[in-house]
């Protein structure tokens, strides 16, 4: 069965949620903790929203350097699939896995709304599930979370097809060109300030015409990257099909064990 | 004991929501003649030696790596001020 991390960081708060999320996609939830930099074995990670260490700094900027996040940061540079949602996605721009960072939201004010978004790509390992362009509504809950990066970056996201998610009807925090979600050059790291974990499950999602509660838009995400480690596993070569570019080495990274590549840092290589 | 301070500001074409909430309010108690407000963090780092140039550059790099976040961020200031009275 294929195995999920979810890292608790002291201050997480969706690490259930996303344990939960995992188990209904149907791979084993493997609870990882922020102060052991041993990933256990498993082939995806996902870092969940929350509170890290109380965001004193910026959020995830202290959590960033926690032992788990080394490892995380390693394997992530070898392909394998990585999915923060909100503070998980503070915290993988402050890894410098993906590029700009979240600013306080423009109105100022902590914002939970039930929220309609554009899926515009769907090569990633997280968003592979979904058609074209589909509108789904999933969960957003935050404070700090202005998508902000400089316009050369933004051009760059949006000429190579990186931005994943844009928010739809309304942007609810000042987002630069409405971007909720977005990811790296080989489609393995996807972030994004909703929260997919929080609508996987009927009678505890987002109201949907069927029904109250009954929106299950976030489950997709998790069912995506199965199927993605599905493919990795069977073709040895994950990029055949899904991947947004060439960059991704050829029968990167299905091993249970993280691979070791390079651990040479490269601050802001991506702004 | 000598501290070195370092000063973070939000980069100038980075909106700053919290220095605009802060001006809003100053304009309300009637304080007139501001432009514009930004709210930045200043961190005093106390040593247990006087600081030596080396110091100082072990310094900026934390500046930029743990203090600041490039992306929105400058690091606007780091001085050293001496802690005898």
């Amino acid at each position: 069965m294929i195995r999920i991390g979810v890292v608790t960081f002291p201050g997480t708060l969706d690490d259930r949620d996303a344990l939960r999320a995992v188990r209904l996609a149907g791979a084993e939830g493997v609870p990882l903790w922020h102060a052991e930099a041993d990933l256990r074995g498993v082939d995806a990670v996902v870092l969940p929203g929350g509170f890290s260490y109380g965001d004193y700094l910026r959020a995830g900027a202290i959590a960033r350097f926690a032992p788990v996040m080394g490892s995380i940061v390693d394997a992530a540079r070898g392909g394998m699939p990585v999915l923060g949602i909100c503070n998980g996605f503070q915290l993988l721009t402050e890894s410098h896995l993906l590029p700009g960072a979240m600013i306080k939201n423009d109105h100022r004010t902590f914002i939970c709304r039930d929220q309609e978004l554009v899926v515009e790509s769907t090569k990633t390992a997280w968003s592979n599930g979904f058609g074209a362009n589909e509108r789904i509504v999933i969960p957003l809950k935050n404070q700090d979370g202005q998508f902000v990066a400089d316009e050369r970056t933004l051009d760059e996201l949006e000429d190579s097809g990186r931005v994943v998610f844009r928010y739809a009807g309304w942007n609810p925090n000042g987002s630069r060109r409405d971007i909720a979600g977005i990811t790296n050059a080989a489609g393995n790291v996807v972030g994004l300030m909703p929260h997919p974990e929080h609508a996987v499950e009927a009678g505890f999602g987002p109201d949907t015409p069927a029904g109250p509660r009954s929106g299950l838009d976030g489950l997709t995400f998790f069912t995506s990257v199965v199927a993605w480690l599905g493919r990795v596993g069977s073709a040895g070569s994950p990029g055949s099909s899904g991947s947004l570019s060439s960059t991704v080495p050829a029968g990167t990274p299905t091993s249970p064990t993280p691979p070791t590549s390079p651990a040479a840092p490269t601050p802001h290589a991506q702004q | 004991m000598p501290k070195v301070i370092v000063e973070v500001s939000p980069k100038p074409e980075i909106l700053d929501p919290q220095g605009k909430a802060v001006k809003a309010a100053l304009i309300r108690l009637g304080y007139t003649g501001i432009d514009d407000v930004r709210q930045g963090k200043r961190f005093e780092l106390t040593l247990d030696h006087p600081p030596a140039d080396a110091d100082l550059e072990l310094i900026t790099q934390a500046a930029i790596t743990l203090l600041s976040n490039p992306v929105i961020e400058d690091v606007v200031a780091i001085r050293v001020e001496d802690g005898t009275e």
